[in-house]
């Protein structure tokens, strides 16, 4: 038995990486009801009228472009479906990449305009300061957009001064963007506000979800295949639920067994 | 394993790595243009990465020190053209020694300039002292900006809903019970948290419900920590699958 407390970890890996690439082969469906949090971001959605503005700040780089990615790929084809204007920025040097392929591509489906349905405003540092500035002149902030042109000549950002213009803001977080947007943005500003983060930051996000602080919350993977689900545009998030659900399952199994190991070969040494 | 035999690993894994990308170009499955050669490289490096979890080599170096160094240019483009340039480089700088500028200086942003350049006199045993000016500037500033901020939404905000009545009638009997164990939860682990008194008796096995508390939470961070990491892992083998081997539609 005690041979199996030293088992080489390397086969723990591969027996991970065969499940994701034979879950990932084989074809089939599991079911992915949305939560709460995510059906809450959902239904804002659907409540606003359209030429609503909404902002979207993609605070994330290529680290977590397999999480955030999906999520926000998803809410843009629910944003351009339901013909509302959208505002992209960043917080992140690395994002602006991502954030232009996600919003060029989406909006080319639905046939939508540089300039008139959507804006891309880039990256500026300064993090909290720079969400001060957006909330008492957008202008002053961002002079120029993405691609140099001048945001008081872009008719997507007419009538928006400022953060207080934007009907709902969504934050893709990495980092701890969404904390410095609740207590320098939405606080201040009076927005409403929704955010999607990795995995790893979900638990975190939840008293202000509690507080009511944020709308609703997209958390991993796992929150972009619900929104997907919910949009009805299955794609990587949701394939990506199969090897999800697979790989816990062993892993569950791993922990199961190692802990019997663990018990059985104590008993024996202490009998 | 010995040193030459890892070496034969290492070279034999690059030489099939080779012979399956000239097969992918050479049956079309890979376009011959820049997109194709970036796929390759694409998943030439996400290979390297991962070849750490078998042993330390040289493949994964390579790719570990081009990410860091790939990353750290790509920061400073975007920071000259998204912020320096359109912020200081366009309003002061080119005003002031253009003659075909049309817009006069904006004189105002010598004063952050000068602050952001005294930053690096840290490095100037004789001028680091003008540094502390930028510090004070920055402490001063963010102290100000944030605490009544901080205060506001992180400790008044989440302060209410704790406060929340158990039955005030109308809520169901789920989030009454939702908001019992919110309750004894934050009181359980605010009691763990003083140390000045003994943990016995009812402080004792109140602070035992709060180490409960707490591990379930830690429990959960867990939980969606590798959640997390197995989604990026996804991520990766999609994207061998799909658009490096055209596997997966």
């Amino acid at each position: 038995m005690e041979r199996f407390l030293r088992i080489d970890r390397r086969i723990i890996f591969a027996s991970i990486t065969v499940a994701v690439i034979v879950s990932l082969v084989l074809q089939f469906e599991l079911p992915i009801p949305a939560s709460e949090p995510v059906q809450e971001i959902y239904e804002e959605i659907e409540s606003l009228p359209k030429g609503s503005r909404v902002m979207i700040a993609f605070d994330y780089d290529p680290a977590s472009k397999e999480e955030l990615q999906p999520m926000a790929v998803a809410f843009l084809h629910h944003c351009f479906s339901r013909d509302l204007k959208v505002i992209g920025m960043t917080h992140y040097p690395g994002a602006p990449g991502l954030a232009e392929q996600a919003m060029t591509s989406v909006a080319n489906q639905y046939q939508k305009k540089y300039g008139e349905d959507y804006v891309f405003l880039g990256y500026k540092p300064g993090s909290a300061s720079l969400i001060i500035n957006m909330g008492e002149n957008l202008y002053s902030a961002f002079p120029k957009d993405f691609y140099g042109n001048d945001t008081t000549t872009l008719p997507a950002l007419q009538d928006v001064d400022s953060l207080r213009e934007i009907n709902f803001l969504f934050d893709l977080a990495a980092g701890t963007t969404i904390e410095t947007w609740i207590a320098f943005g939405k606080e201040k500003y009076k927005f409403d506000m929704g955010a999607g983060c990795t995995a790893v930051m979900g638990p975190d996000m939840y008293p202000f979800l509690q507080s009511k602080q944020l709308t609703g919350l997209l958390g991993g993977l796992k929150g972009a295949a619900e929104y997907e689900a919910l949009i009805k545009k299955k794609a990587n998030a949701v394939s990506g639920m199969r090897p999800q659900s697979v790989v816990h399952v062993i892993i569950i199994i791993f922990v199961i067994f190692g802990n019997i190991v663990y018990f059985t070969t104590r008993r024996t040494r202490h009998a | 394993m010995r040193k030459d035999s890892n070496f034969f690993v290492l070279v034999g894994t690059i030489g099939l790595f080779v012979c399956i990308n000239i097969f992918l170009m050479a049956s079309g499955k890979l376009p011959f243009s820049f997109d194709g050669f970036g796929v390759i490289l694409g998943a030439g490096l996400t290979l390297a990465i991962y070849s750490f979890l078998y042993k330390d080599n040289p493949a994964f170096k390579i790719a570990e020190n081009l990410y860091v160094g790939v990353s750290l240019g790509y920061t400073i483009i975007i920071t000259w053209f998204n912020f320096l340039k359109p912020d200081l480089y366009d309003p002061l700088i080119v005003p002031m020694f253009s003659k075909a500028a049309t817009k006069a200086p904006q004189y105002a942003l010598i004063f952050p300039s000068l602050l952001g350049v005294f930053m690096f006199l840290r490095f100037s045993r004789k001028l680091s002292w003008l540094s502390r000016w930028t510090f004070a500037f920055v402490v001063g500033l963010g102290a100000g900006v944030s605490i009544p901020r901080v205060i506001s939404a992180f400790i008044l905000e989440q302060i209410k809903p704790s406060l929340h009545p158990v039955f005030s009638g109308g809520e169901t009997l789920f989030s009454s019970v939702n908001t019992l164990l919110i309750m004894l939860g934050v009181i359980s682990v605010l009691i763990y948290f003083i140390f000045s008194v003994e943990h016995k008796g009812a402080i004792g096995k109140i602070s035992k419900i709060g180490i409960w508390f707490l591990m379930i939470s830690f429990g959960a961070s867990f939980g969606y920590t590798v959640m997390g990491r197995l989604s990026l892992l996804i991520g990766r083998i999609q994207f061998l699958l799909r658009d490096w081997l055209g596997v997966l539609q």
